[in-house]
């Protein structure tokens, strides 16, 4: 191998590397958060809504989860403003991750919703607890537990589902590589730090949402 | 800029073979990849199961968009200069033998342990117990979630017009920028990936509830 690598200019761009892994966060974060507000809505749609809004939604999801995350922003990004509805490439990369969240998500709550039984509640009722006490401990708490584990892996995909947002030049951590890469030609080191710091990331929430999950969130042991 | 004429969408249209061998290659790739995935992950060996797992975390952990430009780039630091083509059949098949890989490690593991036992009684050595005992079973409980795989690789594929390789998604692009009808354009691309996709997601959901119903 005679190749010399050179990461010197890399690390130089320490400063435009911090602030897109930041900017990746950023648009995770909100991009989760939105995205379980839609989830939450779409799942109580599905499971009390009437017949004709629980086939819109279907429908919905099985359209965003069998076409690609690229193709969707390419809709939403250069698409949407021949409708009239123009957005910058920040806005058009959160919005297309919510949507993502969303087909994702509500399965997930709807499956955490629907793991309660009735009889759960009428147990809670009989033992001499209160509507709050219910809500808490009967309906929140286990709904959580069950759907706790699938909403953190979705967010981790959601985090690395991200990179492709700088294809419409997103401002995040893909894009500055992007930007390194082009000004240094050393393609091959920039890229190669960008997925440590990708593997990073995960790491981290892998071992930050294990831990809270076990301390948080035990099952009680007989 | 030009209209955008019946020859366009039939070039688009036609792009579509692209996506479908990249898939193929991919997923030809990722299975020969896997099956040694899934073998090592669930080995006596204590190490060769260690660096299974890192290999699974490794792409499971990081971008598919930066493991295809790794991809693309590492090569050249051999000398030796790959098209995008085979970076991606590359960087797409390293992703599914780690995601492949788990998923086959779960169903092996799902064959109940007195099968084992059962085989390693009548003296079968490790491969006859693995083709004749265990991975026909493994191989029906593998399949729904298999397709299901599919349907992520075959969008997955989509990326690679990132780095320059002319499938479904880059052949719109091209058009695109010529006749700078994007809405049209890109609503059609989805079409055809929905049309490639939603019917393998169906026989994927399908077959699980089937699976379901048969374990109870």
């Amino acid at each position: 191998m005679s190749y010399q690598f050179d990461f010197a200019d890399v690390f130089a761009a320490w400063p435009e590397l911090l602030q897109g892994l930041i900017n990746t966060l950023v648009l995770s974060a909100l991009a989760m958060a939105i995205g379980l507000v839609v989830s939450i809505a779409g799942a109580l749609g599905k499971t009390s809504g009437p017949k004709w809004l629980r086939w819109i939604i279907d429908e919905c999801i099985e359209l965003i989860r069998n076409t690609p995350f690229l193709v969707q922003i390419f809709v939403i990004y250069f698409g949407l403003p021949t409708t009239g509805l123009r957005l910058s490439s920040n806005e058009a990369a959160l919005l297309a991750l919510v949507v993502n969240v969303g087909a994702y998500g509500i399965e997930i709550v709807r499956a955490g919703i629907e793991s309660i039984h009735k009889g759960q509640v009428e147990a809670g009722k009989s033992l001499g607890m209160g509507p709050l006490k219910i809500f808490r401990y009967i309906i929140l708490k286990p709904a959580i537990q069950a759907i706790y584990p699938s909403l953190t892996s979705q967010f981790i995909l959601l985090m690395l589902n991200t990179s492709v947002c700088s294809a419409i030049a997103a401002t995040e951590l893909t894009a500055a590589a992007g930007d390194i890469q082009s000004r240094t030609f050393r393609s091959f080191e920039v890229y190669f730090v960008v997925t440590c710091m990708y593997l990073g990331l995960s790491v981290f929430f892998w071992t930050a949402f294990g831990t809270i999950e076990r301390t948080f969130l035990r099952k009680p042991t007989r | 800029m030009r209209t955008l004429g019946p020859n366009d969408i039939i070039f688009i249209i036609a792009a579509a073979r692209w996506t479908l061998l990249l898939s193929l290659a991919a997923f030809v790739g990722g299975a020969i990849g896997g099956v040694l995935v899934a073998l090592a992950r669930t080995s006596v060996f204590a190490w060769l199961r260690v660096v299974a797992t890192g290999y699974i975390k490794l792409f499971q952990g990081t971008p598919l968009l930066m493991q295809l430009f790794l991809a693309f780039f590492a090569p050249g630091l051999f000398g030796w200069s790959v098209d995008p083509w085979v970076a991606a059949a590359l960087g797409l098949s390293l992703n599914a033998s780690a995601f492949l890989g788990e998923i086959w490690r779960g169903a092996i593991e799902v064959v109940p342990r007195g099968q084992w036992e059962a085989a390693t009684s009548l003296g079968l050595p490790y491969w006859a117990k693995m083709r004749l005992i265990i991975a026909p079973q493994a191989l029906r409980i593998a399949i729904p979630p298999t397709i299901g795989f599919l349907v992520q690789l075959i969008k997955g594929t989509s990326l690679a017009s990132i780095i320059g390789f002319v499938e479904l998604t880059r052949a719109a692009q091209v058009i695109n920028n010529a006749t700078f009808r994007p809405f049209t354009i890109f609503g059609l691309v989805a079409l055809v990936y929905y049309v490639i996709c939603r019917p393998l997601s169906a026989y994927s959901k399908r077959m699980e509830r089937k699976l379901l119903i048969a374990a109870r």
